[in-house]
């Protein structure tokens, strides 16, 4: 356990995990707090507190079977360990979601845009916040000094095309669009191709949002996803899952039938900046192995983060430790 | 549809203590687990999972339950009863108040569809009591929030009343009042922005909104696919608001919905209307018995007749079953009848609210162009053949130019045949049911529904809760 106490002694990584702090404020007052009061110094560990623990993670969003999963290890790792103390379950709690989350792989959360031109293609239910993402992506990429172009490949709601087109004026990047209620697969074709005379970098594809049990929308996702592929070899280079932080259980469902249909690369978490915690993108990389890659912190076109677990359990349970 | 894994699970809970005579405390246990489980894994809040459960086991264990008769039916009531009880009790009524003008005001998170919402509802509310609604765009952050409302506008043929984005939201509201008297619209929907719940200065505004126009409603709108957080989400809204109800949206997904469970139960506001879908007649008024009743997996038998009630003429219908009862029911009539289903909207939407039809249906995609397919055979049949389905029985070459006129295969007319068949049996089987007998409110009663071979042997006189 005492890797954990490293793994928060660097300077750097603790002032870099502020904005974790910041951002998710009152998911720690509201939730963990609460797990710091229920693992008190002295308290005993018996069923009831195992009950509570399980439930605290439930308000999380973990998912149900993670979660009990995680409790059944921690009353093993009581049992063969001896301990007697709540307070020392903190960090096996700590220690286990990390192993957890990180199943013993490199989790890479750059996105891959080193192509000579790199497709990002978004997609996710409706509402979760795909077009502001694409905003924030693309405000990163063009600071990075990559030249990019945004597709509206949202031809179904209204407004759609004029939402992204707004963002790429804030962002000052290049932007494609064909008239509402195009075929979204032409629309990439013809972004292709505008893109190979234009010297485009990087191409960043918005998608109307769909619920995942919509077979006929799915399989318009999966000629969207083909047509790309068709004209750049090894594109999408990246199928980005947005998920909306206060989304239940369902996420597993969305990430499951999305990453059917596209393979996704990667999940993007937005709204961490409210009191949902987000923790069904935990489940998602258990049960899929989809990582979280960026995380959505407001509504401002530099609120947007490279995940990283360390300082996401960090951000969760600065408290406990 | 939503809540469908949910009402797996309780049957499969309840299928346990099927056939026994008496419930042991082990059995109950067992049972509230999986109501448990199951209700947590359709994000119902575990606070009212805890209470929730608690009602149950009381109630199962009281003597009520063990007097010993069929305790299965017993604790399926019960559990109906809580769950219905949960989700509200009864049908919240949805008046548009009887002042010159009606005003009702949308509040949510981002992204929770809000401003589609708007539209549905202007379009429902015209449907049934509001004259002349006008749509009031109050988002004035979101980029192209605006745009989105007028084009719905525009789909639906209302009024929008829009400032661009420049002036501050309770402006545009207390200038839409006013051009609303002026222009003779008897409601008026105001669509706010998406916010965070935890956002002050942003919650600030709303208060500033309702203050200006002081709304008959104030209305959340929350994504049925919201976690555990839904609570805090209508706690903070209604805390600063004192929201007079909500609008479960994106139940056409195949989220199970808890949230709305856990919304009226700690919040105390009904849940009034649900979303079903992406086009803008996708809104029904919310039933909490009706929902108890999906989520058990018996039907919803109560919103298709209203659907059908509402999209087809009753003497349509009359005609078409006293055909069908007749025997004489033939293409035309076929036809007109997938015409009926298509204006009642997704069929797959329709089907599961037939009771049994959800469970059968688990793994089978309804394939609308199916429908389509269907009209394509009965479009190649002659106008004799389409009048008297008999010729075709008799005359395989007949079925065999049908086939091939309409691109599809033999197989396929003669499936249609039994189809046109099957569908006439089973009307004159209801039709040797005695209505009065048929108690829609009694669960139990309803129940016998999705396993109706009893039925068939004759003992199912009134068993069924299927009535049209």
């Amino acid at each position: 356990m005492a890797f954990f106490k490293n793994l928060f002694q660097s300077k750097n990584r603790k002032a870099k995990a502020q904005k974790y702090k910041i951002g998710m404020a009152k998911t720690r007052e509201s939730t963990f707090n609460q797990l710091n009061e229920l693992l008190a110094s002295g308290k005993k560990i018996d069923e009831g507190l195992f009950d509570d623990i399980e439930e605290l993670f439930i308000m999380a969003d973990m998912g149900v079977d993670t979660v009990i999963k995680l409790v059944e290890h921690l009353r093993n790792t009581v049992e063969l360990k001896g301990i007697e103390n709540a307070e020392d379950l903190k960090e096996i709690i700590v220690e286990e979601m990390f192993k957890r989350y990180v199943q013993e792989e490199i989790v890479d959360t750059n996105l891959d845009t080193d192509h000579e031109i790199s497709v990002l293609l978004f997609v996710g239910v409706n509402g979760v916040g795909k077009t502001t993402t694409i905003g924030k992506v693309a405000y990163q990429l063009k600071n990075e000094g990559k030249n990019v172009m945004m597709v509206a490949g949202d031809t179904f709601r209204a407004g759609a095309i004029n939402q992204l087109k707004i963002w790429s004026e804030r962002v000052g990047c290049a932007f494609f669009s064909k008239p509402e209620g195009s075929d979204p697969s032409s629309v990439m074709f013809d972004a292709i191709n505008e893109a190979k005379k234009n010297e485009i970098d990087v191409l960043l594809c918005d998608t109307a949002g769909r619920l995942q049990n919509k077979k006929n929308l799915m399989n318009e996702l999966q000629k969207i996803h083909h047509v790309i592929g068709r004209e750049i070899s090894h594109a999408p280079h990246e199928t980005l899952l947005i998920l909306d932080a206060t989304t239940g259980q369902n996420g597993l469902s969305q990430a499951k039938i999305f990453n059917e249909v596209t393979h996704l690369s990667g999940v993007i978490l937005t709204k961490l900046d409210g009191t949902a915690k987000g923790g069904i993108a935990l489940a998602i990389k258990e049960a899929i192995g989809v990582p979280i890659k960026m995380i959505g912190l407001g509504e401002k076109l530099e609120d947007l983060e490279y995940f990283d677990i360390e300082e996401y359990i960090y951000g969760l349970f600065s408290e406990v430790i | 549809m939503a809540f469908e894994q949910l009402s797996d699970r309780l049957q499969m809970a309840l299928r346990r203590i099927k056939g026994k005579v008496r419930l042991t405390e082990k059995d109950i246990d067992e049972m509230m687990r999986e109501i448990r489980l199951s209700l947590l894994e359709a994000d119902v809040n575990f606070k009212v999972v805890k209470s929730f459960t608690k009602d149950i086991r009381e109630k199962a264990t009281g003597e009520k339950i063990l007097k010993g008769l069929n305790p299965a039916q017993q604790v399926v009531k019960v559990v109906h009863e809580a769950l219905t009880d949960l989700l509200g009790g009864e049908t919240a009524s949805f008046e548009l108040s009887k002042n010159q003008q009606s005003t009702i005001m949308l509040v949510g998170l981002q992204g929770s569809g809000k401003t589609t919402t708007a539209g549905k509802l202007a379009k429902f509310l015209q449907k049934n009591d509001a004259q002349k609604p006008l749509l009031v765009a109050l988002d004035v952050y979101r980029p192209a929030a605006v745009d989105q409302l007028v084009t719905i506008g525009k789909q639906l043929d209302i009024d929008v009343y829009e400032k661009g984005i420049d002036e501050k939201p309770k402006h545009i509201a207390q200038e839409a009042l006013q051009y609303g008297i002026q222009n003779g619209h008897d409601l008026l929907i105001f669509d706010t922005a998406g916010r965070l719940h935890i956002d002050e200065t942003m919650m600030g505004e709303l208060k500033q909104i309702k203050a200006t126009i002081n709304p008959d409603e104030i209305l959340l709108v929350l994504d049925a696919m919201t976690g555990q957080d839904a609570v805090s989400v209508a706690d903070h809204f209604h805390g600063s608001l004192d929201i007079t109800g909500s609008i479960i949206t994106k139940l056409d997904g195949d989220t199970r919905g808890g949230a709305a469970l856990s919304l009226r139960k700690v919040t105390d506001v009904p849940i009034k209307f649900m979303g079903l879908g992406e086009k803008l007649d996708a809104l029904e008024v919310f039933h909490p018995e009706r929902m108890a009743s999906r989520i058990l997996g018996m039907g919803d038998v109560l919103t298709l007749i209203d659907k059908v009630e509402e999209n087809v003429d009753e003497d349509d219908m009359m005609n078409m079953m006293e055909k069908m009862m007749s025997g004489k029911f033939n293409f035309n009539d076929y036809l007109k009848q997938l015409k009926m289903i298509k204006r009642m909207g997704s069929l797959g939407g329709l089907m599961k609210m037939i009771p049994g039809v959800n469970k059968m249906m688990k793994n089978t995609d309804i394939d609308e162009k199916q429908l389509v397919y269907i009209e394509t055979l009965i479009g190649s049949m002659t106008k004799q053949e389409r009048k008297q389905p008999r010729l075709l029985k008799q005359n395989a070459s007949r079925r065999r130019r049908i086939a091939h006129g309409s691109g599809r295969s033999v197989a396929e007319v003669n499936r249609l045949l039994q189809t046109l068949d099957q569908q006439q049996q089973a009307v004159k089987k209801m039709g040797s049911m005695d209505p009065k007998s048929i108690n829609p409110n009694d669960p139990l009663k309803n129940m016998q529904m999705p396993s109706n071979k009893k039925a068939k042997k004759g003992k199912g006189k009134g068993k069924g809760g299927f009535r049209f």
